[in-house]
């Protein structure tokens, strides 16, 4: 098997286009959660690599085997510091393009092309010396192995090597004296610092400040620092002459499928660094089971990456939260209290099954899945005062478009529709539309107030938010499997005050 | 060099955090007047002061180290006065003559290193002096090893060479610095270079050399170049004045630390001479090992109500070696709360090595020191005066640990008798089991007799008598504290 890309286990599946994120990322808070991923990774351009849904299994399973391998930690230390360096050498050249002087710039085409040849040869031995099981992995290896073996690669090294070893040889002794600079060789004086430490050395107790200033390197040279380099290249004309010559011939050494490599991979390394900070607070990730043919799905102690990674940067706790669905099972009715995570629980089922669709690991202990061929959201825009009559109308348009676009492996999420009217035909309506839903077999979560879509049918299942019985102001953000109770909150309330029907008997005497 | 003037083995840390209790004790034993006491006025002393008491040693072999050391100062009080004032002199230099490191060039650290080095090196030479003119008047510990380790590293020769280095560091002829190609091929490894012919002019000897050199002058009106080449200078002398800056400091902190430890000592001095004023006893005390129970005094008396009103007061002497719990009642203003803090102040004075308000004091030392007082009601209105009790005493169970010492001033009496009796009770059972010490003034009669009736051999009850003699004496707890007497005098006086 040759090797194309680390994404795609075949050059046709890759789509290759600058994409748009898709409409419901908004929703489901996803453009968030690319938006993290990617952060500080800019440079890579990497969230078109999350735009783009994998349509077969084998496609996730390659991708799968290839986060599996990461997991192993100095694996993912072996990528991170060829990363490192690949970042170094574009730096390199980068500078390079800014300078000025000549015998620089050839200098730091040298230094780029040094830490290349190393970043290399290291990924080589580091893969050579790993136990992998990715498909992905073992065919980079075997490329890079085919590379770092070839003739051209190594005359390049060596070639490099020797030129920086002379170089690294030139040592040179300045003597500065009012205006004046004498460039000389070097005669092996003693170094004075160290002596005037060491004579302080007896006072010396507990850590004091450090004065040394880091000089800018990578600024362009003035020209008195040119002039000194051109004194010093006086001196040794033969190395410098071995410089020129090694530049022109060797302009286009880097190449491309390993450039490829280096951004691709950092798709991996970008959400399992993401994954790693969720995990140091107790969340867990893992690999969903995927299937295009059965829709019974689960995860447990899932979570909304969005709203988690917000919650662990104030310190503040995260919930989680359980569902599935068995046998004829496609509808997650979700009711209850006001700010009891109704919401972030749609999210949850959005973004774990977009995220399974990537080949990511996805929040929760254990995981099963459905491959879709759509996700399709419904959430209540903005509020417009204005305008009732037009957001209901808009609501069934927007709806209507939806069940026109789904078949019966799509994802839909639904969350309150039909706000804007009264409740018995936002009641009539929703009946409508729950038995269209229920007729395409479609896996769907549905966020409600209205209590009878619950117990509509035995495709759906009904979930309640929780309250704190004593305390109802206190959110669990708890969503469990229970029938729709649209009295339990005023029930609890009640009785906090002592305004329930038992407690006004009592408290009301005769 | 280290002071090793508060340990015999590490630097007094400043920095190291009080007890969470701190801001109660210093209420409740009225430590503000001891520092004020000790301190005049003086913000550092102060700080010294309250930071040494606050955080006490556990280990009686510390206290008898800084025991020693506080009796060779007050043998030799003004010894260490002038010792103290070598740090002093140093600060006031550097305000009086902008002295320091105020830039980050290493031509100006250099510069500021170099003359602090000069300055410092002038009080060095008077520290030296000191200790050649009275290291032989010194007994302990402490103080023999500061002064021999001062004779020892501050020589004549060691100056001499100092001086050398700080004249050649004025670089009159110029700096040579060796450097190699890095990255871009720009200089670096910048290293500063001793001359091979020291004491020849560097010019001279560039000018006579034979081997090639390159050699560049700048145009006088080339100001980017003199720039470029001030930069040049910085980078070949960074590492040494680093080394020169970083050894400043160096000093610098060891006169920092100087001060710091001989503020405690000179706190202690100027305690005593007011105490001596009014013939206040002190006593260096006897500490024992914190799983010991020890306290046998006598003359014990309450140090700031001594400092308060300026005279000699009544001491009590109290018996209660292997007891793990006093307790104290008695009469209204029949000395109880004065008798506790006498205890608190003496325990926490003992602990940081300072001597004691007595004639005699021996007690084991504690690993810590909590105060449970009543309190005047919470005006925050957040909770009620029990709640409130309850919340403290939570607090300090939190951070009690075995041989910790417990002061309760009528505590728990926010309830009625029986309840405040009981809660008392548990908790006072629950901490002996736990092995803390416990003193406990109350008028809650059913908790002491309670304990009284058990005739405990590691409990002793102290009386506080009805004609006010402020002396306890022991004596079984009565059921009366004698408030009537209080009432009548005050209603006779009226009438």
């Amino acid at each position: 098997m040759t090797f194309h890309s680390i994404l795609f286990e075949r050059m046709e599946e890759n789509p290759e286009k600058a994409l748009e994120e898709p409409e419901f990322f908004i929703n489901l808070n996803l453009d968030q959660v690319v938006k993290a991923i990617t952060a500080g990774k800019q440079e890579y351009n990497l969230k078109p690599f999350f735009y783009v849904p994998l349509k077969d299994i084998d496609s996730i399973k390659y991708r799968q085997e290839i986060f599996r391998d990461l997991q192993n930690d100095i694996l993912f230390e072996n990528i991170k510091s060829f990363a490192q360096k690949m970042f170094i050498m574009r730096e390199y050249l980068k500078q390079r393009d800014k300078l000025y002087y000549e015998s620089q710039k050839k200098r730091l085409f040298l230094d780029a092309v040094e830490i290349y040849c190393e970043a290399v040869d290291r990924l080589a031995q580091d893969l050579s010396a790993t136990n992998l099981r990715s498909r992905g992995f073992r065919a980079l290896r075997e490329y890079l192995t085919g590379y770092v073996g070839s003739a051209v690669f190594n005359l390049l090294w060596a070639e490099t090597k020797k030129l920086l070893a002379d170089l690294s040889s030139v040592k040179y002794s300045l003597i500065i004296y009012d205006n004046k600079i004498k460039v000389r060789k070097y005669e092996s004086e003693a170094d004075y610092s160290v002596e005037v430490e060491e004579t302080f050395q007896k006072f010396k107790q507990g850590a004091v400040k450090d004065y040394r200033v880091k000089h800018d390197t990578g600024v362009s040279m003035n020209h008195i620092e040119a002039q000194i380099l051109d004194f010093v290249a006086q001196q040794h004309p033969d190395i410098f002459s071995n410089l020129d010559n090694y530049c022109s011939k060797n302009t286009s050494y880097l190449d491309r499928t390993i450039a490829v490599f280096d951004r691709e991979i950092q798709f991996y390394v970008a959400f399992l660094e993401y994954a790693e900070e969720l995990k140091r607070t107790g969340l867990k990730f893992c690999y969903p089971e995927v299937s295009d043919q059965d829709k019974e799905v689960y995860d447990y102690e899932g979570f909304d990456l969005a709203l988690a990674y917000k919650l662990i940067g104030q310190k503040l706790p995260v919930v989680c939260n359980d569902f599935y669905l068995k046998g004829k099972e496609r509808i997650i009715v979700v009711s209850g209290p006001n700010q009891g995570g109704k919401t972030t629980f749609a999210r949850i089922f959005g973004q774990l099954h977009y995220l399974a669709s990537l080949g990511c690991p996805v929040p929760g202990k254990t995981a099963k899945l459905f491959l879709f061929d759509r996700i399709l959201t419904h959430f209540e825009k903005e509020e417009n005062i204005q305008d009732l009559q037009g957001k209901l109308l808009d609501d069934l348009v927007r709806i209507n478009h939806i069940l026109d676009q789904a078949t019966s492996n799509s994802v839909i999420i639904m969350n309150e529709i039909f706000t804007s009217t009264t409740l018995d035909d936002a009641s009539i309506l929703s009946k409508r539309i729950m038995e269209k839903t229920i007729q395409l077999d479609v896996l769907c979560v549905w966020v409600t107030f209205i209590d009878e879509l619950a117990s509509f049918s035995e495709q759906t299942v009904s979930m309640v938010s929780t309250i704190v019985p004593e305390n109802p102001a206190l959110r669990t953000y708890k969503i469990v499997r229970k029938p729709a109770d649209g009295l339990a909150y005023a029930v609890a309330i009640a009785e906090k005050y002592r305004l329930t029907y038992n407690s006004l008997k009592e408290r009301v005497k005769v | 060099m280290n002071v090793f003037l508060m340990y015999p083995d590490r630097d007094y840390d400043a920095k190291q955090s009080i007890p969470p209790n701190a801001e109660a004790l210093t209420e409740d034993l009225e430590l503000n007047i001891l520092f004020n006491a000790m301190t005049r006025g003086d913000d550092f002393l102060f700080d010294a002061a309250r930071q040494s008491i606050l955080s006490g040693l556990d280990s009686p072999d510390f206290i008898r180290y800084r025991q020693a050391i506080l009796q060779d100062c007050l043998t030799h009080p003004e010894v260490i006065r002038q010792i103290y004032r070598i740090p002093i002199q140093s600060i006031e230099n550097k305000r009086r003559h902008w002295m320091g490191i105020f830039s980050r060039y290493p031509s100006s650290v250099l510069h500021g290193g170099r003359e602090l080095l000069t300055m410092f090196v002038g009080l060095l030479k008077t520290l030296k002096q000191i200790a050649d003119e009275h290291a032989a008047d010194f007994e302990s510990e402490g103080f023999k090893r500061f002064f021999s380790m001062i004779q020892q590293e501050l020589s004549d020769d060691y100056f001499a060479l100092v001086e050398s280095h700080l004249k050649t560091l004025q670089f009159r002829d110029g700096v040579l610095v060796s450097a190699e190609l890095g990255t871009g091929n720009e200089g670096a490894n910048y290293v500063l270079r001793k001359s091979n012919h020291e004491g020849q002019s560097l010019v001279k000897r560039v000018l006579t050399r034979k081997s090639p050199s390159y050699s560049y002058r700048l145009d006088p009106r080339d100001d980017h170049g003199a720039v470029a080449l001030g930069q040049l200078r910085d980078k070949g002398i960074n590492l040494v004045a680093n080394a020169v800056g970083q050894s400043a400091d160096h000093i610098d902190n060891f006169l920092n630390v100087l001060r710091l430890e001989l503020a405690f000592y000179i706190g202690c001095l100027n305690l005593a001479e007011q105490l001596a004023q009014f013939g206040g006893a002190i006593t260096l005390p006897e500490p024992s090992p914190s799983n010991e129970r020890q306290l046998t005094c006598t003359g014990l008396y309450d140090v700031c109500l001594a400092l308060t009103m300026k005279k000699k007061v009544m001491g009590n002497e109290v018996h209660a070696d292997g007891k793990d719990i006093v307790f104290i009642t008695g009469a209204n203003q029949g000395g109880k709360s004065t008798f506790l803090r006498s205890i608190g102040l003496a325990q926490l004075m003992m602990q940081c090595g300072m001597f004691v308000p007595a004639e005699t004091f021996s007690a084991n030392v504690c690993t810590g020191l909590f105060t449970h007082y009543k309190r005047e009601e919470d005006t925050t209105m957040k909770s009620g005066k029990f709640d409130e009790e309850l919340g403290r005493m939570s607090a300090i169970i939190d951070h009690i640990r075995p041989d910790t010492m417990v002061l309760f001033n009528e505590s728990f009496a926010a309830t009625n008798e029986r309840e405040g009796s009981e809660i008392a009770r548990q908790i006072v059972r629950a901490l002996l089991d736990k092995h803390v010490k416990v003193y406990y003034v109350t008028h809650l009669y059913e908790l002491a007799s309670g304990f009284y009736n058990q005739q405990m051999e590691n409990a002793i009850f102290l009386r506080a008598d009805r004609q006010r003699s402020f002396k306890l004496a022991e004596a079984e707890p009565l059921r009366t504290s004698f408030g009537t007497d209080l009432y009548n005098k005050i209603f006779r006086a009226e009438s």
